[in-house]
């Protein structure tokens, strides 16, 4: 019954969280900072990943794909589609997950474990809406335009490999990623980035706020928060293709 | 003044306040001594309300605490001013920060007067040309400082403070102790001090609390307390060679 005792207080914190903010400007002034934390600082590191996995989908492709009964435009076609389906949203959120999610639960934790949050409770501060609030906000609000960059370069990365390498021309590459496009898969992409960034800020932002004791927790408050957050991006993937894409 | 009334908690098994009455009185620096473990620190977070009681009630001026709602508890929050033992200040914060956080989050002051604020602040404290340094760069006494500076920047009725010189040398313990006890008296706050430190005791204990095993165990003042019958106040406040040598003398 563990799991049902932290799925109550989850939600008993994501309730407090979502309260109107103290000042608007002070909750602007955070989110603004939040925002280039959580989503500018992840560009780096999530341009770096998809342009290369984006090269590997594609050689992967062309080699698996080397039969005179496919053609080759195939190759385009399914680097785009492993790109937009599935690595993009669900691998890049996994990634952020790592950076992120451990992020916020060192960061929160660090709080809570230096009395920095009982200090806000005294003050008469909401602290999760003060310290949590903006980090969802703006994770929901930047994650799926990381996610659309991260598309656009893992194609280009597999364009530029894949001619390069010869393993595709840059004519069937093209023609392969724009045959039957459909936008839906898109907009499935993107509906389940917000998900999964809800859940990495809240789940993580939950081990930070409840940790106890001293550095030691707050690691293991960090390793938590990246676990839980990865096995559920999991599981909801499988839950939202299974209602979106079934 | 500050009432608490059969004020009980128990973690598990464990009581670790058994039923304590008491009141804090204005204008006075009420200390809470006791050994580590005693049920000090929980005594006042309860009083706080960080802590919730399993039974008792807390009454800040005559209005009951524990029971009201957060939104409630923050019109008597904001009258409280709050030193911890690590000093609590915001990390990302500079001091000058710290000290107008407060401010910014419930007050309507131009920027110039939350600047005026807090530079009258730190005055108060004793450190001036801080303002723009960053919490780890300061020591662990200026960093108390900056703790009693942000907890009386909007002039709290107030002040508790944990252990306000754990981990300081003997002359900046004083300093810190001096400061709380001129603050009382300028600002004319209840100010509840939880410490186990002897000099404190003696230097600006008007009111003392002594708790033992979570048990309300003896009450008294800084004079009282040097010629107390009481065998477990007299364990824990002659504990030290020097404090012996105290008593013989006296």
């Amino acid at each position: 019954m563990n799991w049902l005792y932290h799925l109550g207080r989850y939600y008993i914190l994501i309730r407090r969280t979502f309260k109107k903010p103290e000042k608007g400007h002070v909750f602007w002034q955070q989110l603004v900072r939040e925002m280039d934390s959580l989503g500018i600082g992840s560009l780096g590191i999530v341009s770096i990943i998809s342009i290369f996995m984006g090269a590997v989908i594609c050689i992967q492709s062309a080699f698996g794909f080397e039969s005179p009964w496919i053609p080759l435009y195939a190759v385009g076609l399914s680097t785009r589609d492993i790109i937009i389906l599935e690595f993009s949203p669900t691998v890049v959120c996994l990634i952020l997950a790592g950076k992120v999610g451990s992020n916020i639960a060192g960061e929160i934790g660090t709080m809570r474990v230096t009395e920095q949050i009982d200090a806000l409770e005294i003050m008469g501060i909401n602290s999760s809406c003060y310290l949590i609030l903006p980090k969802i906000t703006a994770a929901v609000i930047l994650f799926p335009f990381l996610i659309v960059i991260s598309m656009f370069l893992g194609l280009l990365g597999g364009y530029v490999v894949g001619v390069a390498a010869k393993a595709v021309t840059s004519y069937e590459y093209i023609y392969g990623i724009t045959w039957d496009f459909r936008p839906f898969n898109v907009f499935y992409a993107i509906f389940k980035t917000y998900i999964f960034a809800f859940i990495i800020t809240s789940v993580s932002a939950y081990h930070g706020y409840f940790t106890q004791g001293g550095a030691l927790e707050v690691g293991r408050s960090s390793t938590k928060a990246v676990v839980y957050s990865s096995i559920l991006i999991l599981l909801f993937n499988v839950i939202i293709t299974q209602i979106l894409l079934s | 003044m500050i009432e608490v009334k059969n004020l009980s908690k128990t973690f598990g098994n464990n009581p670790v306040i058994k039923n304590i009455s008491h009141t804090f009185e204005q204008g006075k620096v009420n200390l809470i001594i006791g050994q580590s473990g005693s049920g000090k620190t929980v005594l006042s977070k309860l009083m706080v309300g960080l802590i919730k009681p399993d039974a008792g009630e807390v009454f800040f001026d005559g209005r009951e605490f524990i029971g009201l709602h957060f939104d409630a508890r923050k019109e008597i929050r904001q009258q409280i001013g709050m030193l911890f033992q690590g000093a609590a200040l915001f990390d990302s914060l500079t001091v000058e920060e710290n000290i107008m956080f407060p401010l910014e989050m419930f007050t309507h002051m131009s920027k110039s007067e939350k600047l005026d604020r807090v530079n009258f602040c730190l005055n108060r404290v004793n450190l001036q040309r801080a303002n723009h340094l960053y919490p780890s760069e300061l020591s662990g006494g200026m960093k108390k400082r900056v703790g009693i500076a942000r907890a009386i920047s909007m002039n709290p009725k107030y002040l508790f403070c944990d252990e306000p010189n754990s981990g300081l040398d003997p002359l900046t313990s004083i300093l810190i102790d001096r400061l709380i006890k001129e603050i009382t008296e300028e600002f004319n706050t209840t100010t509840i001090a939880i410490t186990h430190d002897m000099n404190s005791v003696i230097e600006i204990g008007d009111n003392i609390l002594f708790i033992y095993k979570g048990e309300k165990w003896w009450t008294g003042n800084k004079s009282e307390i040097l010629k107390t019958s009481n065998q477990e106040l007299n364990d824990f406040v002659y504990a030290s060679k020097f404090m012996k040598k105290v008593r013989a003398a006296l």
